[in-house]
Formats: C-alpha cells, sequence, structure tokens
C-alpha cells in the first residue's frame, strides 16, 4: 500500500474497494512507529483512530450516509482543542491541558468521517520557526533528519511528508504554515483572515492568525478548504464565503493573468542564491502557463518583521496572561506564595522564547513607548495594507519565494533570534494585511525543499488555487528519502 | 469650592445571558462556579460572541441620557492580572483614540443643574473574591466566577457635583431611569455600584473606591471632603491620590497598591468586531424606549392636573406608574394619584413590600369610583386598602365583608347624632357657643360608624340640630 498519496486518490481507492479505511488507517499507524521516534512530529495519537476508521468501514459497508473525507487520516497542531484530549501548545504550562471542547474546525472535518491520527509537535505556543522551541524536543525534517522542518507548525508539516498523515491542520500566525510548508515540500494555505473559524485554536497573536490546511497536493488543499471554510457563530470574525466550490475550476489555468514580482522579498539580502535561481525558474514557468509578470514594489515591507513582531508580541503578552495556574494549569502548591508571587513562579514554564515575547509585549504597547512602537507597528500594517489593496488592482497575483532560505542545521540559528526573525521576512504580510497566501513545493536542491508562495486579494483563494496549481503541474519532485 | 464626580457601574440584569457567552447574566441564584463555560472562564482557545442585546440595552442607556452614540463601537483589552479576572484581562471600551464607546457626553438634570455625563462604556463584570478563615494568618482567598463576564455599563460623570446631597439625588433619579428602561435592577444588591473623586478648592483630586453601597458612598464623600479640610486649613497639601472606604472603621484610608500608576496597556480586543449602530437601529430603539421619567411627569401634570409634586412621585417609581397607568380614566386620574401617594405608599414603601402586595390597578379604580358614588368614605378606602393588599380580594367582596359601606342614610345618621348629644353634653354647649369645635362631634358621629358616615351630611345634621 502505497502511503504517499492524495486525499483524493485516497478516496477513490477506497470507493471502489483497492484498500478499507481500517487498512489504510492501520498502515499510518505502522508508518508512524516506524519513523516517529526519529522525525518526532507527534506529540500525542489518538487511541481510537483505528476503531474510527472501522467504525467508517461499516459505515460504507452498510450503505450509511458517509461524509466526503472517507476516514482519511489527519493530523492536528497541538494548539488546536479536541474535547477530553491533551491540548499542550508544545508548553510545560499546559502540559495536562484537557481541552473540555472541540474546535469548530475539528467538529467539522469529523462530521465528514475524517479519522484523527494525533496532535503534532510546534513551537511553543506556535512562536518560532523550526519547532525547536518545543517543549517537549524538536521535530526533524524528514527530508534530512538533521535539519530543521521550519515551524511553528514543523510537527504538522513533517507528518504530512513524513507520510505519517494525508493532511494536516496548522496555524498561521506570520507563516507558520507556509514555512514548513516550503522546508518539508507540502503545500500550506494561510486564508483570508475570518474565512476559517478560530474557535479552538489557542490564540498566540488573534488579530492576524489563521488556521491553515497542509496537504500533499494543492487540490488537497482545495478539498480540505471546502469542508473548515465558512461563517461561524462561535467566532464572530469569521467571514461569509457564500459556501464556494474551492475545487471548482482549479485546473482552469492563469493565461492572461498578471503576476506581480514583489520586488522587496525577490532581492532581498538575506536570499540563498539557490532560492534566487529557483525563483527565477518559477517566474518561467509562469510566463510559460500563459501569465505576464512584472516586478512590483511595497516600500513598507522592510518594516513589517519588525512591525510584525511588536504586535504579535503586544496580543501574546495579553492572550497568555490567562496562564497564571489558577483554574487549570500543573500541580504547583500555593502554600506560602501571596498572589502575585505565586503567579511568577508557575509562569516561570514558560520557555525562552515565549518568555522574550511576554516581555518584549509588556513594554512595546505601555504607556510612554506605545507611541514610539506599538501605534508605529499599527502604522506600519495600514500603510502595508493600502500597498497591497493598490497592487491587487493591477494583478491577479503577487508572487515570492516562502522563505529567503532553504532549511538548516539544528542549532545553527536558535541563539541569533533576529537573524530567524527574518525567516518571516517574505511570509508575514499575507498576516498583517490579511490576505490569502499559499506554499506550493517548487524544487528540491540538495536533497532540501523550496517553496514558491503566491498571495491573492481577500476572499480570492479559488483564484489562488488556480495559480498554485498550475505552478504545482510544472514540477517534478522526488520522494522524500525516508 | 467642592467637586464631587462619579463612576458609576451597573449591571444589565434584565438581559438573559452574559456579555460574551450563554451563561446567565442573573448569577445570583447559583452555587459557587456554577454559572460558568469555557469563555467566561477564558479557558485557551475560547472566543467571546459579543451579546448583539447588551450593547442594544447599553446604547439605550446612552440614549436617554441624551449622550452622544458614535456609529461604530470598539472593544479594547485592559490588561492586568487579578485572580477573580479570567483571562487577566477586561474586555471593555476606550474613548482615548476617538469615539468608540457606546455612549459620549451627554447630561442629567438634577435640580435645575447639568450634571455632565462625560462617557458610558459596556465592559464584562469580573468574578467576586470571597475571603474565609478566622484571622489574618488563616484566611483563605476563593474566587467565584459565576459573575464573571456579566454585562456591566459604566457610567462617568463629570466633577459636578457640590455636595453629597446632590449626589444622593442624582443616583436616585439615575436608578430609577435605569429601572424605568427596563434594562437594569439597581435594586438588587450589588448591581449598581459607585465610586467618587473629591477636591476641594486648591486641592487635589483624590478618587475613593470599595463603596459597597450609596448610603456608604454619601458617608465616605463627607468624610472625604471633613477631611479634605483639615488638611487644608493647617496648610497640608492634599495628595493626589487612591483612597479605599474602610467600611468597618468607616473612614477612607490611602491604598498601598499604586492603581492609578497602573499601565493597562489597553489595545483593540481584535476577537469583536467593530460593532455597527446606525441611525435606524437608534430610531428603533428610541422607539421602544419605555417613556421616560421627565416626560411621564409632565403628561400627569398637564393631561390629568395633577399637582407637581404627585406626579413625581408616582412617574419617578415604576411600580406606582404602572398601578396608576392601568388604572386611571379621563374622570378619575386625579383621584387614583392622589389615593396613590396618600394611601398606597403609605402601605407599600418597600420593594420587598411591592413584590407581596396583592393590589392590582383595578382595585384602584373600583376604590376611587366608591368614593367618588360617595358608596364608601375615604376612612374606610384606606381600611379597606390594607386588606386588599393582603388579600387580593375583590373591591367589593372587600367592603361587603367588612361591612364598609357608607351610612348615607340620614334618619340613621340622626338617630347616631340623637346619642352622641346625650353622651357628650359639654360638647353640644361648647359647639353652640364656639361653633368651630363642632368637628369635636363630627369626629364622635365617625368614632361611632367606624367612619361609614358621610362627613358631609352629618356635619351638616349636627348643624340644623345644633339649631334646634
Ligand atoms: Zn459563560
Amino acid at each position: 500500500m502505497n502511503l504517499n498519496t492524495s486525499i483524493l486518490k485516497y478516496i477513490e481507492d477506497v470507493k471502489s474497494g483497492t484498500f478499507t479505511v481500517e487498512e489504510f488507517a492501520a498502515e499510518t499507524l505502522q508508518r508512524i512507529k516506524d519513523v516517529d521516534s526519529d522525525v518526532h512530529a507527534y506529540l500525542s495519537l489518538n487511541d481510537s483512530a483505528l476503531n474510527d476508521a472501522k467504525l467508517i468501514d461499516q459505515k460504507i459497508s452498510s450503505g450509511d450516509k458517509i461524509g466526503q473525507c472517507y476516514g482519511f487520516p489527519i493530523s492536528i497542531k497541538d494548539n488546536i482543542c479536541i474535547t477530553g484530549t491533551k491540548t499542550t501548545c508544545a508548553s510545560k504550562i499546559l502540559e495536562n491541558f484537557i481541552a473540555p471542547y472541540t474546535a469548530t474546525v475539528i467538529n467539522r472535518l469529523q462530521d465528514e468521517d475524517a479519522v484523527i491520527t494525533g496532535k503534532t509537535n510546534l513551537d511553543e505556543f506556535a512562536m518560532g520557526l523550526t519547532t525547536e522551541f518545543s517543549a517537549f524536543g524538536p521535530t526533524k525534517n524528514p527530508w534530512n533528519l538533521d535539519y530543521v522542518p521550519g515551524g511553528s507548525s514543523g510537527g504538522s508539516a513533517a507528518s504530512v511528508a513524513a507520510n505519517e498523515c494525508l493532511a494536516s491542520l496548522g496555524s498561521d500566525t506570520g507563516g507558520s504554515v507556509r514555512n514548513p510548508a516550503s522546508f518539508c515540500s507540502v503545500v500550506g494555505l494561510k486564508p483570508t483572515y475570518g474565512l476559517i473559524s478560530r474557535y479552538g485554536l489557542i490564540s498566540y497573536a488573534n488579530s492576524i492568525e489563521q488556521i491553515g490546511p497542509m496537504t500533499k497536493t494543492v487540490k488537497d488543499s482545495a478539498f480540505l478548504l471546502n469542508i473548515i471554510a465558512g461563517q461561524d457563530a462561535n467566532d464572530d470574525t469569521t467571514i461569509n464565503n457564500d459556501n464556494v466550490n474551492y475545487l471548482e475550476n482549479i485546473e482552469d489555468g492563469i493565461e492572461g493573468k498578471k503576476i506581480g514580482i514583489i520586488k522587496e522579498m525577490t532581492t532581498s539580502e538575506g536570499l540563498s542564491s539557490e532560492v534566487s535561481i529557483a525563483t527565477k525558474d518559477a517566474i518561467g514557468d509562469f510566463e510559460s502557463l500563459g501569465a505576464s509578470c512584472e516586478e512590483v514594489t511595497l516600500p513598507t515591507i522592510p518594516y513589517t518583521v519588525a512591525a510584525y513582531y511588536t504586535i504579535t508580541s503586544t496580543e501574546a503578552g495579553s492572550n497568555l496572561a490567562r496562564y497564571d495556574n489558577i483554574r487549570y494549569g500543573y500541580e504547583l502548591e500555593s502554600e506560602g506564595y501571596e498572589y502575585n508571587s505565586y503567579i511568577s513562579k508557575s509562569r516561570a514554564k514558560f520557555g525562552p522564547e515565549v518568555t522574550r515575547r511576554i516581555i518584549l509585549g509588556g513594554f512595546v504597547p505601555s504607556a510612554g513607548h506605545a507611541g514610539k512602537y506599538f501605534l508605529k507597528a499599527l502604522k506600519v500594517k495600514s500603510k502595508l495594507i493600502s500597498e497591497i489593496n493598490k497592487a491587487f488592482e493591477k494583478f491577479d497575483y503577487l508572487i515570492s519565494p516562502t522563505a529567503p532560505v532553504q532549511p538548516f542545521k539544528f542549532g545553527e540559528k536558535i541563539d541569533d533570534p533576529v537573524t530567524l526573525m527574518l525567516l518571516d521576512y517574505n511570509t508575514v504580510t499575507a498576516n498583517l494585511t490579511g490576505k490569502p497566501a499559499i506554499s506550493v513545493p517548487y524544487r528540491v536542491i540538495n536533497g532540501l525543499p523550496i517553496g514558491m508562495q503566491i498571495m491573492a486579494n481577500s476572499l480570492n483563494e479559488k483564484s489562488l488555487f488556480q495559480s498554485a496549481y498550475a505552478l504545482e503541474s510544472k514540477t517534478n519532485l522526488p520522494e522524500v528519502p525516508l | 469650592m467642592t467637586k464631587i464626580g462619579l463612576e458609576i457601574h451597573c449591571q444589565l440584569t434584565k438581559l438573559e445571558s452574559k456579555l460574551f457567552c450563554s451563561c446567565k447574566a442573573n448569577y445570583r441564584e447559583f452555587e459557587a462556579n456554577h454559572n460558568i463555560c469555557p469563555v467566561c472562564m477564558g479557558l485557551p482557545g475560547s472566543l467571546p460572541r459579543l451579546n448583539q442585546k447588551a450593547v442594544e440595552s447599553a446604547t439605550s442607556i446612552a440614549l436617554a441620557l441624551t449622550c452622544d452614540t458614535p456609529e461604530k463601537i470598539a472593544f479594547f483589552r485592559k490588561n492586568y492580572f487579578y485572580p477573580d479576572l479570567p483571562k487577566n484581562f477586561q474586555i471593555t471600551q476606550l474613548n482615548v483614540y476617538g469615539d468608540m464607546s457606546v455612549g459620549g457626553e451627554g447630561y442629567v438634570s438634577v435640580e435645575d443643574k447639568k450634571i455632565k455625563i462625560r462617557r458610558i462604556q459596556l465592559e464584562e463584570d469580573p468574578g467576586r473574591i470571597i475571603y474565609e478563615g478566622a484571622s489574618e494568618r488563616t484566611k483563605i482567598t476563593l474566587v467565584d466566577y459565576n459573575r464573571a463576564g456579566t454585562p456591566l455599563v459604566e457610567i462617568v460623570t463629570d466633577p459636578d457635583f457640590e455636595s453629597p446631597r446632590q449626589v444622593r439625588v442624582f443616583l436616585n433619579i439615575l436608578s430609577d431611569l435605569l429601572e424605568n428602561l427596563g434594562v437594569a435592577e439597581p435594586g438588587l444588591e450589588g448591581a449598581m455600584r459607585a465610586d467618587g473623586n473629591v477636591s476641594i478648592e486648591g486641592g487635589n483630586k483624590v478618587e475613593i473606591k470599595n463603596i459597597g453601597s450609596f448610603h456608604d458612598l454619601e458617608k465616605a464623600l463627607h468624610f472625604e471632603i471633613t477631611r479634605q479640610q483639615s488638611l487644608f486649613e493647617r496648610d497640608i497639601e492634599i495628595a493626589q491620590e487612591t483612597r479605599h472606604w474602610d467600611d468597618r472603621r468607616k473612614i477612607t484610608v490611602s491604598s498601598r497598591s499604586k492603581e492609578e500608576d497602573q499601565d493597562y496597556r489597553y489595545f483593540l480586543e481584535n476577537d469583536i468586531p467593530w460593532v455597527t449602530i446606525d441611525q435606524s437601529t437608534r430610531d428603533r430603539l428610541k422607539e421602544n424606549m419605555p417613556e421616560s421619567i421627565s416626560s411621564k411627569k409632565e403628561r400627569y401634570i398637564q393631561k390629568f392636573d395633577i399637582a407637581p409634586q404627585v406626579a413625581d412621585i408616582i412617574a419617578s417609581d415604576r411600580y406606582y406608574s404602572k398601578l396608576f397607568e392601568n388604572a386611571y380614566s379621563d374622570h378619575n386620574a386625579k383621584d387614583i394619584a392622589n389615593l396613590i401617594t396618600t394611601d398606597v405608599i403609605g402601605f407599600i414603601d418597600t420593594k420587598e413590600k411591592q413584590q407581596n402586595s396583592k393590589i392590582t390597578s383595578r382595585h384602584l379604580s373600583d376604590l376611587v369610583d366608591a368614593i367618588n358614588s360617595k358608596t364608601i368614605t375615604r376612612n374606610s378606602a384606606k381600611v379597606a386598602l390594607q386588606e386588599i393588599m393582603k388579600s387580593g380580594k375583590d373591591t367589593k367582596e372587600v367592603l361587603d365583608e367588612m361591612d364598609l359601606g357608607q351610612v348615607s342614610d340620614s334618619s340613621e345618621i340622626d338617630t347616631i347624632i340623637s346619642q352622641i348629644f346625650e353622651e357628650e353634653k359639654q360638647a353640644v354647649i361648647d359647639a353652640k357657643e364656639r361653633p368651630e369645635t363642632v368637628n369635636f362631634l363630627v369626629g364622635k358621629v365617625m368614632q361611632k360608624t367606624k367612619g361609614k358616615a358621610d362627613p358631609v351630611k352629618t356635619l351638616e345634621l349636627i348643624k340644623s340640630k345644633l339649631n334646634q
């Protein structure tokens, strides 16, 4: 049985009886057993996965109504809540937190008969770009175990790349879906802000983050978005998408479309030569598909990373304030402490990157400093929005490489937070502006993947998928060597 | 000159649910921590869902207080750590970056003085902290989150009050107004709270917090004014600070925590999109708003020729005005109003008595009709009222049972007068000499008839008998 298959092919095979849901699930669980001690994509497994698969087989054989997922195995980033299961955010502070409710995206997947394999690793509270900041140890890149898988949804990306599931849900605050997608050669989508319910996603920077599908193919991404997108009464920020079918006309091509090549993201100092060459190839591919490419400049981009960290730290400082170990948390005797000393003691469990951002988040919006930092960051954000809206008056898509570099070795950048932050340079724009962006696997050079990023205007995911599918069809990538 | 400003918090207890979840807004009936859910407990992954009805209630308050109401409102996070705050931030509103709260400037007239309202905000109430234990050393702190997330409206005034008495009059007007609007029950314990700030001529502003009741507020203000004056007289500077009301010692005490220095790091609550309150919504709210107390009062005076003090009493109280509105017809409105203010109020002067009383508007109109048709006397009406409040029985039934029908038959009254003349010989002589003492004899007749004799007729008959 080939585990390296797409969701759509899997569904065909189950429908035609090539294999049963249970057989595929069992094989997947065996694969996890075989490789995950090396990869460490998962933090916990769903004990009832095989049973869930069996029940779906029974539904199929008895002719019951069956959900459109047909029991394909999907992993979930461990910052998304599922009733009765641990949701740790890869943090010691939530090590034993069992969610008493289920995220909307999970409900929608389960209603359509998806089988959840388990919860995947991430940088603590989704803050990081390598999974090295997970409190439970890093995830390895399946393409080369000495290399980082990207982050923060590194566990999700690695689980898909290593064939430990067919798809995963990650979350993307500044590139956390697209960056690991690029590093692990999977498709990662950050949808328009508000397209997918965040109910049940543990907030890091709630004004800009979204849950996003991570899949092996562009079509699978569209398939998953069909299931999880749309308004939700539990999330006031969700928007109506008129039940668009994102798979429909996905093969229409991009003939005659106008593509803007973002100058700031394709000529930046930090861009590696491999990524630079790949980008030039991609532009050639887009042109050969009938699109016209032209350079476009968004002058605010050099300020976006600073603005991004200012805004996200401010929100993180507030969103993570609730972890005071009073209502839930871990065992910590309160005897002998008064309130303030108790919460500082209990909050000492946060890891270094989270602590760094909480401290930053206490400073940049504070009285006397907000004008210089937080309010200025908001100005950058609104300036960037007007620039990108202007660009979309002219262009259908804006492109760049997803990350300025290829995956690097563990430990190489972890002690240099500023260099690490620059990895976000190409991805934060989509979050700050709320626009949809997708990372498409494009090259594997020296055994390490490179992804291309395409951005579209708000709610234009359908068109975004058409361009991503077109680019994907131009690629011919090797299989993961694991 | 003394300047006092107020910060009033009023729960919107008439709403079904909390501000951001479907737990009950009326948390009072629940066992501790039994009116909670992932949202109001701020569990990771939960999101606030704005209760649109709360926005409407708060907007109604803003409109009733003649406040400016912006087209779009936003919510902000006020960040601080406190055990009663499940998220360690409070979702509230802020007007620092422009008018974004439910209400801007407005005013309330208090005895010909306009008290300016600075702003009105909609926010969530925190939970409740309960201290238990015998001594300071064995003290334990418990938190009940049932209240957390209850819709709360904050009303801030300018320092326009000149005396604690004016504050009391204002708070009475305001709580009557809020109750009349049908959005709050200021009488419920803890449903309406007020903090004050005080400054005297030449001194700094001092905030007073932790005041349990309006009664204590008045006391705290008095104390604070006296304290500041005595400092001033001794040439000691009045420090700008926050002081807490010590309920036990009945004094204000300087706060150890520097609350005024606390940095709340306010920023937009992005989980709640901006809310548009367009003109049509405002028009609808205005239309559905119950008649204001002042316009009610005006109507009573103009239409029914009711005395201003009587109109004021009835219009200001939801219970009395409801009794009145359902009882009157054009010909007896004034009499019903007078019956309420002279007799009913005497019997039903607390909220509890209002709840327990079985009197209905029908009773009132029946009683007034009976008085007007001289079926009973005013005195008998008063006796009947007491019984009706207890039993709720039909007016006619009560009058019959208690034998309260008026004696207007001349011969019957005559017989009684003859008896009185026998018994009170000296009084009869006095009355003949000094006619103004005749009322004593009338009173005796009323006593004997238990107030049932028609007083006008009785007087007539006594006078003619005296002249015989
Ligand atoms: Zn609740």
